[in-house]
């Protein structure tokens, strides 16, 4: 028990260290700009007063450490700073909105790993099959599929003959089964688009435990297939499914982006969008710090159960 | 329904393609390369096939569009007729000679960006791996600083930071691109600097850059030519997700994802041309991925067990 801990200390304090370092990276990107931000965003017309108002205002003025360290210990205390183009709060800004992405991002997971799960459990048991053909086929595919193909041929099928709307106009006062029903086709687009991944690999980490002695053993003493597969190959198979779903729950994350700006849907992702075209690099900033955040978390949650799972990675010396 | 028969109709008519395609890709190799052509699988053939086709109407748009690229010649949305094929867009320009013409731009730069990640994240990775010690340290540490952060949200912030043009497109995503290549290159190239030729060519007096040219690279390049295709899928996505969000290839360049974004009202009035661009992005990397599927197949000589 003691050993998991002190793992688990570790990886948080890695996890730390490495979101310091994002932290750090996005806003050290912006000292990548010959001369500075104010004269970037003024252009070359910009008059030496404008340009001294502007970096006063921007407290251009401070070294680069000095500007960092306000900005850090205000987005720790929740204060993003005010928005170069609207002149608002971020927090304000940011605060439904990321309630919502979170929720659509909730919701693709609820329905994306269950199936995919299922779906690759079938696929091994089934392997070289039919189903299992055309299951691959079909997940190499959708791969390849921009996000944007799949959610215009979701829209173009279900929206268009009115099945469900094509726009997600959401509100809080809504009750959570109008929402589940505005949000489908969304929350769709980004299932395909992770479940196909996730089933291969799932299908994967399963096959290459087939071959191990222990279920040549399981099998010989008349086990059924189904049973071999999900009591003695899916428990060894768990590390690597696990990661796979961390890294695909993680892709939801920029996933979100283009789905959201598609469906006109009110979250993060089309505000982000929308900053980057004004160049609201205040706005960027703390949009790319929370998705790094999300990123870097679920990564480490992942590293940590995987490793839970594997006693062997446990008594690792 | 339609969409389903539609789909089956296309199956069953790029079967023959794909077995018309090996049968004379088969008879036209030289006799070494004859014998990978005839285990090709038949998702393979039909993807070089693709690919072959792409390349060539990069290659002869301006033959083969009716219309100019960024010429208005006709009222806006007009529906498919003898003149103009696939009718035309937001704007009155033929659609068709613009899904022509994207295929020079959008393939083009993505394969510029793609390249161009590949010589710095290759050049450096192998270089990290060669020098090893305080170089590779800093390399090292710097790209796992640059990957933890989703390679989307970084291009998303740098574009920000640059403004949005077809130059600064091309290299920022080549720079967040060349810390993936890097990872790859190094790690390949690690287990070829501790063999045998490496060392007795450093005896010889041998450069680095003679190094990397005559020993590394041939012995590192099976690896980095997979990757290089499973790279520029990604590119490619990205670019034109890039331009579908309106931050990529900017007007009036004909460009496949921005072309789905102006026409996209369309499909709530049951017109399918606005998917056309958005198929035939999805067209190119399933095609590159039927293709890289079997040479990693092949490089592994892997048969799967069971």
């Amino acid at each position: 028990m003691n050993a998991v801990l002190v793992m688990i200390a570790q990886r948080l304090a890695l996890g730390v260290l490495t979101l310091f370092v994002v932290s750090v990276v996005i806003f050290g990107a912006t000292e990548l700009l010959p001369g500075d931000l104010a004269s970037a965003l003024l252009g070359q017309t910009a008059t030496p007063e404008t340009l001294a108002a502007l970096r006063t205002q921007l407290g251009l003025n401070d070294p680069a450490p000095v500007r960092y360290w306000a900005w850090l210990t205000g987005v720790m205390q929740g204060d993003f700073g005010t928005s170069l183009a609207t002149r608002r709060p971020i927090a304000d800004m940011l605060s439904a909105r990321l309630g919502n992405t979170i929720f659509l991002a909730l919701y693709a997971a609820a329905i994306a790993v269950p199936l995919s799960l299922i779906l690759g459990v079938l696929a091994a048991l089934w392997r070289n099959s039919l189903f299992d053909r055309v299951a691959n086929a079909g997940a190499l595919s959708a791969i390849s599929f921009p996000e944007f193909f799949v959610a215009y041929i979701l829209i173009f099928l279900l929206a268009q003959s009115g099945f469900f709307p094509s726009m997600v106009r959401i509100s809080p006062a809504m009750g959570l089964g109008d929402k589940l029903y505005v949000t489908f086709l969304p929350a769709l687009t980004l299932t395909l688009v992770v479940t196909a991944h996730m089933m291969r690999m799932t299908r994967a980490a399963i096959i290459n435990l087939l071959a191990s002695p222990y279920i040549e053993m399981a099998r010989l003493k008349g086990v059924s297939p189904l049973r071999i597969v999900l009591r003695h190959a899916l428990p060894n198979a768990l590390a690597p499914i696990i990661n796979v779903i961390a890294i695909n729950l993680a892709y939801l994350i920029t996933g979100v982006v283009v789905v959201e700006v598609v469906f006109v849907y009110p979250g993060l992702g089309q505000l982000m969008v929308d900053s980057v075209a004004k160049r609201d690099i205040a706005v960027v900033q703390a949009i790319a710090l929370i998705f790094a955040s999300a990123y870097v978390l679920l990564n480490l949650t992942a590293d940590v159960l995987s490793t839970l799972t594997n006693p062997r990675l446990m008594r690792r010396k | 329904m339609a969409v389903l028969v539609f789909l089956a109709v296309a199956i069953a008519a790029s079967i023959p393609l794909a077995y018309g395609f090996r049968m004379a890709l088969m008879r036209a190799a030289p006799h070494h390369m004859a014998a990978p052509a005839r285990d090709m699988p038949l998702t393979a053939a039909f993807g070089l096939l693709v690919i072959l086709l792409y390349v060539i109407v990069a290659a002869f748009a301006p033959v083969l569009a009716p219309f100019p690229e960024r010429a208005v010649v006709g009222v806006q949305f007009q529906p498919w007729d003898g003149t103009h094929l696939l009718g035309t867009d937001r704007l009155g320009r033929d659609m068709l000679s613009r899904l022509i013409y994207g295929a020079r731009n959008t393939v083009g730069i993505a394969f510029a960006t793609t390249a161009l990640a590949f010589i710095v994240g290759s050049l450096l990775g192998i270089w990290a791996a060669l020098r090893g010690g305080w170089l590779d340290q800093v390399l090292s540490r710097f790209v796992d600083a640059l990957m933890a952060i989703p390679s989307l949200i970084f291009a998303l912030l740098l574009l920000t930071i640059f403004g949005t043009s077809v130059t600064n497109l091309i290299l920022v995503i080549a720079a967040v691109d060349a810390t993936r290549v890097y990872r790859i290159a190094r790690s390949v190239a690690q287990g070829v600097v501790v063999m045998d030729y490496i060392e007795a060519a450093r005896l010889r007096g041998e450069g680095n850059w003679y190094l990397i040219r005559h020993e590394i690279l041939p012995n590192a390049l099976a690896p980095l030519v997979a990757e290089f295709g499973l790279r520029f899928c990604f590119v490619f996505l990205t670019i034109s997700s890039l331009s579908f969000l309106g931050l990529g290839i900017q007007p009036p360049m004909a460009d496949w994802g921005s072309m789905v974004r102006d026409n996209a009202t369309l499909i709530t009035f049951g017109n399918v041309t606005p998917l056309l661009p958005a198929g035939a992005i999805a067209l190119l990397t399933v095609a590159v991925n039927f293709v890289v599927d079997w040479q990693l197949y092949r490089a592994s000589g892997l048969k799967e067990q069971g």
